[in-house]
């Protein structure tokens, strides 16, 4: 252990850490309390279009002063029944939700269908599930309104098998369930992969000793695989549901106008509407909404690392 | 005991393959379309890519996309190592939960926020907008994905080889450089590949911090596809899809080969 002290002292330390700390302080954390700021801030036409709540350079006075203009009107506004960001925040999480468990149904599976699959083979099934995560995310989803479109691809094909009549397509883009299909198909290897390492690490010979002992399949299935697989579950499902609920490429491309999900709506209210300080308070409780899986996740992820 | 894939695993492998590729595969087909209308079928044909080469915005913005990608890719290797050390092995230092906080964070965080807070901040400082604007945004959230990949080897790592180095006198920068590094090569490499891939591929983001003059190509893409399906935009994609292909498969062959000399050498030593 002499060499762990002496490799961990002097200034080479000091730097291993303290550019990367700086960076994220700077660039991650400060930004944050930028918009934290921002969405105490009232609009203003100007340039940039916030009045400043905070004047650093004024001193301490000035701070005080600032304190009694702090004004919570941007969430008195966006919390107010009448616009229509809860309902937006609740189609979110709704979404997300529904995704997920969707995820988790379709990627249970495939995941299972890998860990059992030869050992020879499982690299090549495991680099056939990364390689379209590599893909464009945007590309990906492009690719489904091709298909989804009332003349696309889905539809020729049941126009041709008479199930559907050509005069009434099936409408698929723009409603729900294009964003459900989007948000499944895109997020699907966040899924599987956490899946599939924890059934990959399963020890087999527990599941050969229940079935010598007479324990059918799938009730082997729910009192062993399932609760083995379950951090791989919980990992796959917060890596799946906390940015669905920001997400904005999938609703816009693939949802309706009706299609209600904070991440459009923050964005409208920004590159639209120009309310850079609605947009901050609307981040904001985004951030609020997801600070408990976000945390959550963080502490999977930091035990999965140093656990082992 | 369990030799073969029993139906049920064959099936579901095969159905959620054919999820996963089959709508890849119809976008590179419709690609060779000749008829602009993208959802009839009219015959063979490369009209769309040679139309694509005589498209300079996107070729610029194709050309600013790379750009970005390789600078930020590169700088977020670095930072995304540094912190991987840090976090691996400096065991509990001050101020550790808020630094594996935000480099963990960024990994969940939707892009709306991050593309927004980091905007209101370029703003705050009255940082020209555009092309450094977006690569400082990328390598903000890219590293941290650089930073997971190389501590996911780190842990793993034989310590005392390190330790047999330092112990020898070999100073601690040189014994990174000649010990460690080569080890985590593989991961260092495969965290870059991610941070270039991520980079070429944000939209949320870069639309966020970028400014007058900057425009990616998933921007063009995204501004194009509002509009509905071309055969142009098929062609893009298949291109894009193609060089990552190219890309991810010859990388996982190199780290598959360096693995196994590895595996060697490390049998090998053991043994003598």
């Amino acid at each position: 252990m002499a060499a762990k002290a002496r490799g961990n002292k002097g200034p080479g330390r000091w730097l291993v850490l303290g550019i990367p700390y700086l960076w994220l302080l700077v660039l991650f954390l400060v930004p944050f309390l930028i918009v934290f700021k921002i969405s105490l801030s009232q609009d203003a036409i100007a340039q940039p279009p916030y009045e400043p709540v905070f004047d650093l350079a004024a001193g301490w006075e000035a701070f005080t002063e600032a304190f009694s203009q702090l004004n919570f009107d941007n969430y008195a506004y966006v919390l107010s029944w009448d616009n229509e960001f809860i309902e937006a925040y609740g189609s979110s999480l709704w979404i997300a939700g529904i995704s997920t468990l969707l995820l988790l149904a379709v990627g249970y599976p495939i995941a299972y269908g890998m860990a059992r699959a030869p050992k020879s083979i499982r690299p090549t099934l495991l680099m056939l599930v990364i390689l379209p995560f590599w893909t464009s995310f945007l590309i990906r989803v492009y690719a489904w309104i091709g298909i989804l479109s009332p003349e696309g691809l889905l539809n020729q094909l049941l126009i041709a098998l008479g199930i559907v009549s050509p005069d009434a397509p099936l409408q698929i883009l723009a409603t729900d369930t294009a964003v459900y299909i989007g948000i499944v198909y895109s997020y699907l290897p966040f899924m599987i992969l956490p899946l599939y390492s924890a059934l990959e690490k399963m020890d087999d010979t527990l599941l050969e000793a229940a079935a010598d002992l007479g324990c059918p399949p799938f009730a082997a299935f729910w009192k062993i695989t399932w609760p083995l697989s379950l951090p791989g579950v919980f990992a796959g499902c917060l890596l799946c549901f906390i940015p669905a609920v920001g997400e904005f490429v999938i609703p816009d491309l693939l949802g309706g106008s009706d299609t209600m999900m904070i991440g459009k709506v923050l964005w409208t209210e920004f590159s639209v509407n120009r309310s850079w300080t609605v947009s901050a308070a609307v981040a904001v409780l985004l951030l609020l909404v997801l600070v408990i899986p976000i945390v959550f996740y963080q502490n999977v992820q930091a035990k999965e690392m140093e656990g082992r | 005991m369990r030799k073969g894939l029993s139906w049920f695993n064959t099936t579901s492998i095969a159905l959620g393959f054919t999820f996963l590729y089959l709508p890849i595969v119809l976008l590179v087909i419709y690609s060779f379309n000749a008829s602009r209308l993208v959802t009839v079928w009219a015959g063979f044909s490369t009209e769309w890519y040679w139309k694509l080469l005589q498209n300079d915005q996107l070729l610029e913005a194709a050309w600013v996309t790379l750009r970005v990608a390789f600078l930020s890719a590169s700088v977020a290797t670095v930072l995304g190592t540094l912190a991987a050390i840090a976090l691996t092995r400096y065991g509990r230092f001050n101020g550790r939960m808020l630094f594996s906080g935000m480099v963990y964070a960024p990994l969940v965080m939707p892009e709306v926020i991050t593309g927004l807070s980091l905007l209101l901040l370029f703003v705050a400082v009255n940082f020209d907008r555009g092309f450094w604007t977006i690569t400082l945004a990328h390598i903000t959230f890219t590293m941290c994905f650089v930073s997971v990949v190389v501590q996911s080897r780190l842990v793993t790592f034989d310590r005392s080889l390190e330790e047999a180095a330092l112990d020898l006198g070999c100073p601690p920068l040189k014994t990174f450089f000649v010990v460690t590094l080569p080890i985590i090569l593989p991961a260092v490499v495969s965290g870059w590949m991610l941070a270039f891939t991520l980079s070429l591929d944000d939209l949320v983001i870069a639309s966020f911090t970028t400014g007058p003059g900057a425009t990616t190509l998933p921007m063009r893409i995204y501004s194009q596809v509002r509009l509905g399906v071309t055969p142009e935009i098929n062609a893009i994609c298949t291109i894009l899809i193609a060089i990552v292909t190219v890309v991810v498969v010859i990388a996982s062959v190199i780290t598959k080969r360096q693995e196994v000399a590895r595996e060697r050498a490390e049998r090998l030593a053991a043994a003598g």
